[in-house]
């Protein structure tokens, strides 16, 4: 489930606000959106592919927020890890065209 | 508001229904309930898509695949028609800019598709043809005219709860399946809301007892890959083989071994190339993993079975042509709210086979849609009344709680004993449970417009579970996925379609399998 925004990093653009297909954020005129319904939060990773500052870190489990609050430090290594794996940012765009689904279907003939 | 063609979700169906009638000239307005371009179950994993170049022989194979497994239920005429649609649109994303990966040596390779990068192109090309999208906006009701034709729908902007109201000569349904809430990666906007809203304008449903599709996943996580576990050995919790488990062919070897206790998988058995393939081919299945810090190559993980309703599996709005007409005039539905039956019987349409249906489908629904509003002599000026079902008018003096009622279906639909492994004792003791809840609903007063939106979806679940056991009742043999342990025989007799309907009373009917010949589109 979505767990944090890094208002460091967040340039309040409203862009996660716009996408979220389960309009899990709200808008706070000239801040960082807030989390408003993380119970919502359908786990989809989506709000980080399309967040251009990497601001954003959805937790792993689907059922349930993150027991313990998550610090930012904690994820920093993986900010952006997403975005990057499917060629969304500029220097890994070559990675858009990588998709090998081919090579399984092959595997399992 | 006004406009030709309303196009009710922004999914690859409702998409390409908005750029098909837009292309022919009509006005058009996406609804979504989310954002089109990530909402769905499309937008946030990779999906296999059934394209196949046009060689007889290729194409014969492709189509036999699934006859079998399927029950017989499938239509050749159908099936060839989404073959050639979906290898013409495959094609037309490929010039229009999606990045298709390439092969070894060299060769374009275009039999699948990434979310993120597919639906944000179609949002693109939605709005390249002109059509006007509406994000954030769910659909609550249709709007239906003196003659029984739909003639728009009403709605609500899910972040200010107001309300808006379109009129519109056509509608094309394509607001998904219902997988009930289980967390099913992408499926949390996918309540069968369609399926109400349609059913309410008096349209009928088909194969709504293929509606037991349960997907593996770990325990804590949305994502759901079955193919990945291809490639898995399954234990457990004392790290015994479970004997018989796998994704395809044994799942529901899983399912009996979740009721005795914990099930663990790993995918051990995919070696240095598949381990790499898998990383390229889906990265999004690894975020949960390297997340949690789990290796799931080399370490057991707890797993559970998502139940995927009829997303997954192949029940949905009946059609009646290939203009992907419904029974009601002036609606149209596409993707997975209409039936897939059609090109897959009775077997899951996951994967491949839905991705060519919604494509196809909601051309085609485009298409018809565009046409039936080109033809509409009563225009815009018909009256139209809004369907006023369960949540939105009443008033017997109490309210439902949507949370309590979402549970209350979830214990219906979830539990294995009932769903998965099916019995007419069971499916009518659930019946009469949730026959009992649709009258409390039918008596309750209409939700506050801020609950308006999860009320109407907790009806839809109500609403949908009921259709879906009634036609497993009506189904009394084992046929595709749906597999009863007191008929456990295919019937040969049985080989129809079984359609169902109806909100107070809901009715079941037959079509046969192969007795209605295709009719050309409008
Ligand atoms: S998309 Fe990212 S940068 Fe923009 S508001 Fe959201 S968190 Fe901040
Ligand atoms: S993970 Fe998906 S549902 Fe959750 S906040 Fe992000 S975009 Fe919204």
């Amino acid at each position: 489930m979505i767990e944090l925004i890094s208002a460091d990093h967040c340039t309040s653009c409203d862009i996660c606000v716009a996408v979220c297909p389960t309009s899990v954020f709200d808008a706070v005129p000239g801040c960082t959106p807030v989390i408003a319904r993380q119970d919502d939060c359908q786990t989809c990773f989506l709000c980080e592919v399309y967040c251009p500052a990497d601001a954003l870190y959805v937790g792993p489990d689907a059922e349930k927020p993150d027991a313990a609050e998550v610090a930012w430090d904690a994820v920093e290594t993986l900010r952006g890890s997403y975005r990057r794996a499917i060629g969304w940012t500029r220097d890994t765009r070559g990675l858009r065209a990588m998709d090998d689904t081919h090579v399984l279907l092959g595997r399992l003939k | 508001m006004e406009t030709d063609v309303l196009v009710i979700g922004g999914g690859p169906a409702g998409t390409w229904a908005a750029v098909s009638a837009a292309r022919r000239g009509a006005r058009v307005i996406l609804a979504d309930k989310g954002f089109c371009g990530t909402s769905g179950a499309t937008a946030p994993s990779g999906t296999a898509v059934w394209y196949v170049p046009p060689d007889v022989a290729a194409r014969g194979k492709a189509k036999a695949t699934r006859e079998e497994l399927g029950g017989f239920l499938a239509h050749h005429d159908w099936m060839d028609a989404v073959l050639e649609t979906t290898f013409a649109l495959v094609n037309e994303l490929g010039e229009r800019g999606y990045p298709f990966p390439r092969d070894v040596e060299g060769r374009l390779r275009q039999n699948s598709l990434q979310g993120p990068e597919y639906m944000r192109l179609m949002r693109k090309l939605v709005k390249g043809a002109g059509a006007r999208i509406l994000d954030h906006s769910p659909a609550l009701e249709l709007l239906i005219d003196a003659d029984g034709a739909v003639a728009g729908a009403r709605g609500i902007d899910r972040r200010t709860h107001a309300g808006w109201q379109i009129k519109a000569k056509s509608v094309v349904i394509a607001t998904g399946g219902c997988a009930f809430l289980s967390r099913a990666l992408g499926t949390n906007n996918l309540t069968g809301d369609g399926y109400l809203m349609a059913a309410e304008a008096g349209a009928e449903l088909s194969g709504m007892e293929f509606s037991n599709a349960y997907a593996i996943a770990p325990v804590f996580s949305s994502v759901t890959k079955t193919l990945f576990y291809e490639w898995a050995s399954f234990t457990d919790a004392s790290g015994a083989a479970i004997t018989g488990a796998a994704s395809k062919g044994g799942r529901s070897v899983i399912a009996r071994a979740l009721q005795q206790g914990a099930v663990f998988a790993q995918l051990d058995r995919a070696d240095g190339e598949v381990r790499t393939a898998m990383r390229a081919a889906q990265p999004n299945f690894f975020l949960p993993f390297d997340r949690a810090g789990i290796d799931p190559f080399t370490q057991p993980f707890e797993i559970t079975l998502r139940l995927e309703g009829t997303v997954r599996g192949t029940g949905g709005l009946r059609l009646v042509d290939q203009s992907a007409a419904t029974t009601v005039p002036g609606l149209y539905a596409a993707g997975d709210a209409a039936t897939r039956e059609l090109i897959c019987g009775g077997f899951t349409g996951g994967g491949s086979h839905n991705a060519a249906w919604a494509m196809s489908s909601g051309a085609w629904a485009g298409e018809g849609a565009a046409a039936f509003a080109r033809q509409c002599r009563a225009g815009l000026a018909r009256t139209a009344a809004p369907a006023r079902g369960p949540a939105l008018a009443g008033g017997r003096g109490h309210a439902f709680d949507p949370a309590a009622l979402i549970k209350a279906v979830q214990a219906e639909v979830f539990p294995f004993d009932t769903n998965y492994f099916r019995s007419g004792d069971g499916l009518a003791r659930s019946l009469t449970r949730l026959d009992s809840l649709w009258r409390t609903v039918r008596a309750a007063d209409g939700a506050r417009p801020e609950d308006a939106l999860k009320a109407r979806e907790a009806v839809a679940m109500l609403a949908t579970a009921r259709w879906m056991y009634r036609s497993g009742l009506a189904r009394t043999e084992s046929r595709g996925m749906h597999r009863r342990y007191d008929l456990t025989a295919l019937d040969p007799a049985q080989r129809h379609h079984v359609t169902s309907g109806g909100l107070d009373e809901v009715w079941t009917g037959r079509v046969p399998a192969d007795g209605q010949p295709l009719e050309a589109a409008a």
